[in-house]
């Protein structure tokens, strides 16, 4: 059978434009050999779901079947579980957001709603501002509304206001038309800053003011380490905000259970884009949560995680402080899951990666929370799986391999900057990993 | 596991190399196509971690199908661990495996037969630090000219590679190459029409496939181009005239048989303007993916991956 001109894929002219965007890497590819057990995987943004009992959630799961089964295996309602919401109102009320359970949506994970989101605002072509860098994932949803995506600077605080303002007076100047500030305010993913009460404060402001939407992630808010959860921007805001919450760290990731609060007409939108896209969230999923909630000392839960996660962000700092190569730098998480690291000059995190594989260390390459080419120089740093054990072997030998790229970048001259060849492709982890 | 009557196959895939993930798609679909051509044979898929050996130990297959890419697979140590326990497994002995993954000793014993090699200069990283970059990028491209192509010596799926069409860009070549191993080649570029002929022997002598002809969308057959179905055009038999055809898949042959190699492999070459068939490198576990290469040649023939794969372990 001779094959004539064929690409492998009868359907390749039939797909829309964005699919283009969806493809393999080789630093996809990479990321495959991270799940081997020799490897210390400082790359996944994996819960240490370890945390729980295991028994207590096997009887969770058998009384959900056994006692309400026949509602836990049907079809439910496109908003999500009306129980549920009402439960889901108590943990927002920990970071200060109070509202109604009909203006809950539950989803498929947070990640769902920030697709619901970008789906019902969000016009091919029109802008969404994110910070810089930003969140794997959201930038995927992105891109696959084909929104131009404009990144804001951050620095320790946050998301830098004045630079907002900014950024959106130029971006309108352009003749561009803005639809969402997307931020991630506690315990940021990769970044793993906080932004400052008055921070916020200004970033509601220019909100309002600019009648631009806020889309505020919040997975981490309650994952603190020190004192009371961060306050959320939609507590200070219920009509300029659209806050969105997840199971997925404080609970378990695989129920994938999240949940958007959003004004009046927002919700209604998202209700109807939500069955449009699955009918309605897992019901047995939700119960299981709902269940959990009602029976386990959840408050107590959290903060077994919190002093699992404090106990490796702490192994994760000291090592860096004790093993890095000078010039390297990282931000210091009060909370959450990350550490974001900047290479010494000349490095290519990218580049590197390879190496840092064949050492048996992963790490995600700061060019995926990028959509325009930044973060070469940069890595996120995951703490929340390993342990602190595994944690101080893998930064032992990641400076190992940091020393290495440093000698090679001193002989070649590969000043910061230089584009190393088959880096400029996206470092896009998979969902493992976002 | 106690031995059954059935015959018991073994597919090796996975490890820890940079191409785990095609390796893991190329066992997959080898043992799917071995369990179809033979559903009276036992195929079980294993990866290759501290639990292999005691599981060779006890489970004592009738033969392995190494399917791992890149070092360990192909480089001929796991095919030394197989020969020192004595289990039977397809493709190239270890001895051959070495010489073949070693690209600059495959260019030369190959060359040696007379087939025509881009010229190449070999380097280990310590020879830039101790003489000094600079000084040895300008003279080995001095010698080999723009463009040309810089890669890892070792390694496949063309990870590390790079195009270097102005002296600017070698630097940064060379550090992507240095990633994947301590030793880079820097070759000659040849213009030209890319080819890829597998070449079986399922008992009766090395036959070249048809030659399959690459036209990757962007020009360049990198990792992209390679495993994302609709990112390259193929052909096969490739649009050559027989003259030409008959010498690619005599280049093919002569790189088979002046390595050593065994059962299967497949032999990368570009064609120039002249006609010129140019060896690139050859490698004795070809990828077996959705859209590899030697699968498309074995479809061309009329023949079926599994009852190819089956008739080597006969």
């Amino acid at each position: 059978m001779s094959i004539e001109g064929s690409r492998l894929d009868p359907w390749v002219d039939s797909y829309a434009g964005r699919a283009r965007s969806l493809s393999g890497s080789a630093i996809r590819a990479l990321f495959a050999v991270a799940s081997r057990p020799e490897v210390v995987s400082l790359a996944g943004g994996m819960p240490y779901v370890q945390a729980l009992s295991m028994d207590q959630m096997a009887d969770i799961a058998a009384k959900v079947i056994r006692e309400r089964g026949a509602q836990a295996l049907q079809y439910g309602s496109g908003q999500g579980d009306v129980r549920l919401r009402e439960q889901i109102l108590e943990i927002t009320a920990e970071v200060g957001v109070l509202a109604h359970p009909d203006d809950i949506i539950v989803t498929t994970g947070s990640q769902m709603a920030l697709d619901l989101v970008t789906r019902t605002f969000c016009d091919p072509g029109d802008v969404v501002l994110v910070e810089s860098p930003s969140y794997v994932g959201a930038l995927g949803v992105f891109r696959a509304y084909e929104c131009d995506v404009i990144h804001v600077a951050m620095d320790d605080d946050g998301l830098i206001p004045a630079v907002l303002q900014e950024t959106i007076d130029s971006v309108r100047a352009a003749g561009k038309r803005i639809k969402l500030i997307y931020t991630i305010p506690s315990f940021h993913n990769p970044a793993g800053v906080t932004q400052s009460p008055e921070r916020r404060q200004e970033i509601l402001r220019i909100g309002q003011e600019s009648g631009i939407a806020i889309l505020e992630d919040d997975p981490y808010g309650l994952l603190g380490f020190e004192g009371a959860p961060p306050r959320a921007l939609r507590a200070d805001d219920s009509e300029g905000v659209i806050y969105l919450g997840s199971f997925s760290k404080t609970i378990a990731s695989g129920l994938r259970v999240g949940w958007a609060v959003a004004p009046h007409g927002v919700r209604e939108k998202l209700v109807l884009a939500a069955e449009a896209a699955t009918l309605c969230p897992s019901n047995y999923a939700q119960l299981t949560i709902s269940e959990y909630l009602a029976t386990q000392p959840w408050r107590e839960q959290i903060k077994s995680f919190q002093e699992v996660y404090r106990e490796r962000r702490d192994a994760l700092l000291e090592s860096l402080q004790a093993m890095m190569p000078a010039g390297t730098r990282w931000t210091i998480p009060a909370g959450g899951f990350y550490s974001w690291v900047t290479l010494p000059a000349g490095l290519d995190a990218t580049a590197m990666l390879p190496r840092a594989i064949a050492e048996l260390v992963a790490y995600v390459p700061g060019t995926g929370f990028y959509v325009d080419g930044q973060g070469s120089a940069n890595m996120r740093l995951s703490y929340c799986y390993p342990d602190p054990d595994r944690i101080r072997e893998g930064v032992r030998r990641l400076a190992s391999v940091v020393e290495t790229e440093l000698e090679i970048a001193r002989t070649f001259g590969t000043a910061s900057g230089t584009e190393v060849p088959g880096t400029g492709e996206s470092a896009t982890p998979g969902p493992d990993l976002a | 596991m106690s031995k059954q009557s059935a015959r018991q196959i073994l597919v090796l895939s996975g490890g820890l190399s940079p191409e785990r993930d095609v390796s893991l798609r190329s066992g997959r679909r080898v043992a799917d196509a071995l369990r179809s051509a033979r559903p009276d044979w036992e195929v079980t898929e294993a990866d290759v971690d501290a639990g292999l050996l005691p599981y060779l130990a006890e489970y004592r297959p009738d033969c392995v199908v190494p399917l791992l890419h890149g070092a360990a697979g192909e480089d001929g140590a796991l095919r030394d661990v197989l020969e020192t326990l004595d289990i039977p497994f397809v493709g190239s002995p270890a001895s051959a495996s070495r010489l073949a993954f070693d690209k600059p000793v495959a260019s030369s014993l190959v060359s040696a037969t007379g087939v025509a090699v881009p010229e190449f200069v070999v380097l280990p990283q310590s020879t830039f630090r101790e003489l000094g970059a600079p000084a040895v990028m300008k003279a080995v491209s001095g010698r080999i000219g723009f463009p040309l192509v810089v890669k890892p010596t070792r390694g496949g799926s063309a990870l590390g590679v790079s195009i270097v069409r102005e002296e600017r860009d070698l630097p940064a070549a060379m550090v992507s190459a240095f990633s994947y191993g301590e030793t880079a080649m820097i070759q000659r570029f040849i213009e030209g029409t890319e080819l890829a002929i597998g070449v079986i022997d399922t008992g009766e002598g090395p036959q070249a496939l048809p030659a399959v002809e690459i036209v990757p969308e962007t020009g360049m057959y990198d990792y992209h181009a390679r495993y994302t179905a609709g990112a390259t055009e193929f052909f096969c038999p490739a649009r050559l005239n027989n003259d030409v055809a008959s010498a690619v898949s005599d280049v093919a042959l002569t790189a088979h048989s002046a390595l050593g190699l065994s059962d299967l492999s497949r032999t990368d070459v570009i064609v120039d303007a002249d006609g010129t068939v140019w060896f690139l490198e050859v490698n004795v576990a070809p990828g077996m993916t959705e859209t590899s290469l030697l699968p498309q040649a074995i479809s061309a023939a009329g023949l079926a991956v599994g009852d190819v794969i089956a008739s080597f372990i006969n």
